[in-house]
């Protein structure tokens, strides 16, 4: 079932919660599992552009068929790893800019969750 | 700190082993080691497996190992590094001997995948990765790779094909390698037109995993005595260093900051510089791991490994003979083993008895193995005395 684990994630999958270090302003995304004595909440604009992606044509079955991964540099600093979606493959690229959107990431069967979390898509101009 | 020696290996051909189990495999892979090295008194046994828990429903392997291959009363520790396994357990037990605590031991590396079809094969190689910040997003280990290999190529004006010379040198060398998975030539016309896996990584530029174990006997000692009278190798450098796992956590990822590390700190313990190395075997699951593993290893400069790799520099004979056995795309990738058959195969350089395999005048060997997306990487430097 693993609730607790994906309640436990609540704060950065919905509402990109990251932790920013107040003597050197770095912003960690997601959060560290740790807290240092100078690090507060930070809530991310889900803005960011993409730094590399791929064509997923191998992936788990869990995730359903072809999907597209990236690594998205967000506005704030952060690397960030997510599927992107609403996107058309044969247009994707390194620079475009991309924003934060909730969707549904996994479905973990009859008698498990629906997982939500963020997702990528290209920032509406 | 005392020398240590490598003074057996043996190991079972990669393969789907549908009629061995894993304890076979190991059983069988130790014996042509312990025989190899002339039967040595053992004191520990170090397993070097990634997935065991999860594909074979055991754990412990260090405790069932002993017991199962019947090694009476000594210790046995299970390592796990994901694809770095088998370089972690090669030091534990280097630091072992070293310290002067035992005499002799004995790693075997050992994975057996074949029991699970592939959906849950690469399930199991993802928990290699970051579980929340990316395998839960849908990454997998060769996106996690294809991911690097977009950017630098587009950092370093690159294509798909650039990363050829990889998987064509290591099927060229395999073909004369008996324990090898795959025994068959490669073009660089057919691996750019295979079928994509996760987009810019094809195919034929992907390693197989398969089942496999491979066995080393490690001593204070330069060989039995009264046995054999073959060239000693001394376990020179021995290094392990990591990184964060995801991605995202590092600040640059396309320099594998925990290679640059491992390998400094293994060629300064054997007191040498990169050049001297002859032989090497790398963690090459993609052409891409080979390149950015060159680079950060101080054996190419970065962003032109994929340049120097079109010159035949990694080929057989070039200036650093690369995957002589077939690397992991040949020979197979045999995850917690990988670390453990790199070294059988280079010890068989070293030794001269490498056959139709042997490169010349080999004296310095080096072998490294990457956990996960590089996050972990093990590095070991051997010499012949």
């Amino acid at each position: 079932m693993e609730l607790a684990k994906h309640w436990r994630l609540k704060g950065a999958r919905y509402r990109l919660e990251g932790a920013r270090d107040r003597r050197t302003n770095t912003i960690t995304f997601p959060p560290p599992h740790f807290s240092g004595p100078d690090d507060e909440l930070v809530i991310l604009s889900g803005r960011g552009e993409i730094w590399s992606w791929s064509a997923v044509e191998n992936g788990l079955d869990a995730w359903g068929g072809r999907y597209l991964v990236a690594l998205v540099k967000l506005v704030e600093g952060p690397l960030v790893t997510a599927q992107l979606t609403d996107v058309d493959p044969d247009a994707v690229h390194i620079g475009q800019p991309v924003e934060m959107v909730t969707r549904k990431l996994r479905d973990l069967g009859e008698d498990g969750l629906l997982v939500y979390g963020y997702k990528f898509r290209p920032l509406l101009e | 700190m005392r020398p240590v020696y490598l003074i057996g290996a043996g190991q079972t051909p990669v393969a789907e082993h549908w009629d061995r189990s894993l304890e076979q495999l190991a059983g069988a892979a130790l014996q042509a080691a312990l025989d190899d090295a002339g039967q040595p008194p053992i004191q520990a046994l170090y397993v070097a497996n990634a997935l065991g828990g999860l594909l074979n429903k055991q754990a412990q392997l260090g405790a069932h190992l002993v017991a199962a291959l019947r090694l009476g009363a000594i210790e046995g520790y299970h390592i796990e590094a994901a694809g770095a396994s088998g370089g972690a357990a090669l030091h534990q037990a280097f630091m072992a001997v070293s310290s002067g605590v035992y005499q002799c031991v004995a790693v075997v590396g050992v994975e057996k995948v074949t029991d699970v079809l592939e959906n849950e094969l690469n399930a199991a190689l993802a928990t290699g990765l970051d579980a929340t910040a990316e395998a839960d997003q849908g990454l997998t280990l060769t996106a996690g790779w294809a991911l690097l290999q977009q950017r630098y190529s587009y950092e370093h004006d690159y294509t798909a094909s650039s990363f050829a010379p990889w998987p064509v040198t290591a099927h060229a060398n395999a073909l004369h390698n008996p324990n090898a998975l795959y025994r068959f030539p490669l073009n660089p016309g057919k691996v750019a037109g295979a079928p994509a896996v996760a987009t810019p990584i094809g195919l034929l530029d992907s390693s197989t995993v398969a089942d496999g174990a491979a066995a080393l006997i490690i001593a204070a000692a330069p060989q039995v005595e009264g046995e054999n009278t073959r060239t000693a190798i001394r376990v020179a450098g021995s290094s392990l260093a990591s990184v964060p796992l995801a991605l995202g956590a590092r600040p640059d990822p396309l320099w594998l900051d925990a290679v640059a590390r491992s390998t400094i700190a293994a060629l300064a313990e054997a007191q040498l510089d990169a050049d001297a190395v002859n032989v090497a075997e790398l963690s090459d699951q993609h052409g891409i791991v080979a390149a950015l593993s060159l680079e950060a290893s101080g054996f190419a400069p970065r962003g032109m490994a994929p340049r120097l790799a079109a010159d035949g520099a990694y080929a057989k004979g070039g200036s650093l003979s690369l995957a002589t056995a077939g690397g992991c795309k040949a020979r197979g990738d045999t995850v917690g083993a990988l670390g453990i058959y790199q070294i059988v195969e280079l010890a068989a350089q070293l030794w001269g008895e490498a056959g139709s395999l042997q490169v010349p005048g080999v004296r310095v060997a080096l072998a490294q193995c990457l956990g996960g997306l590089g996050a972990t990487a093990a590095t070991h430097v051997l010499v012949k005395e």
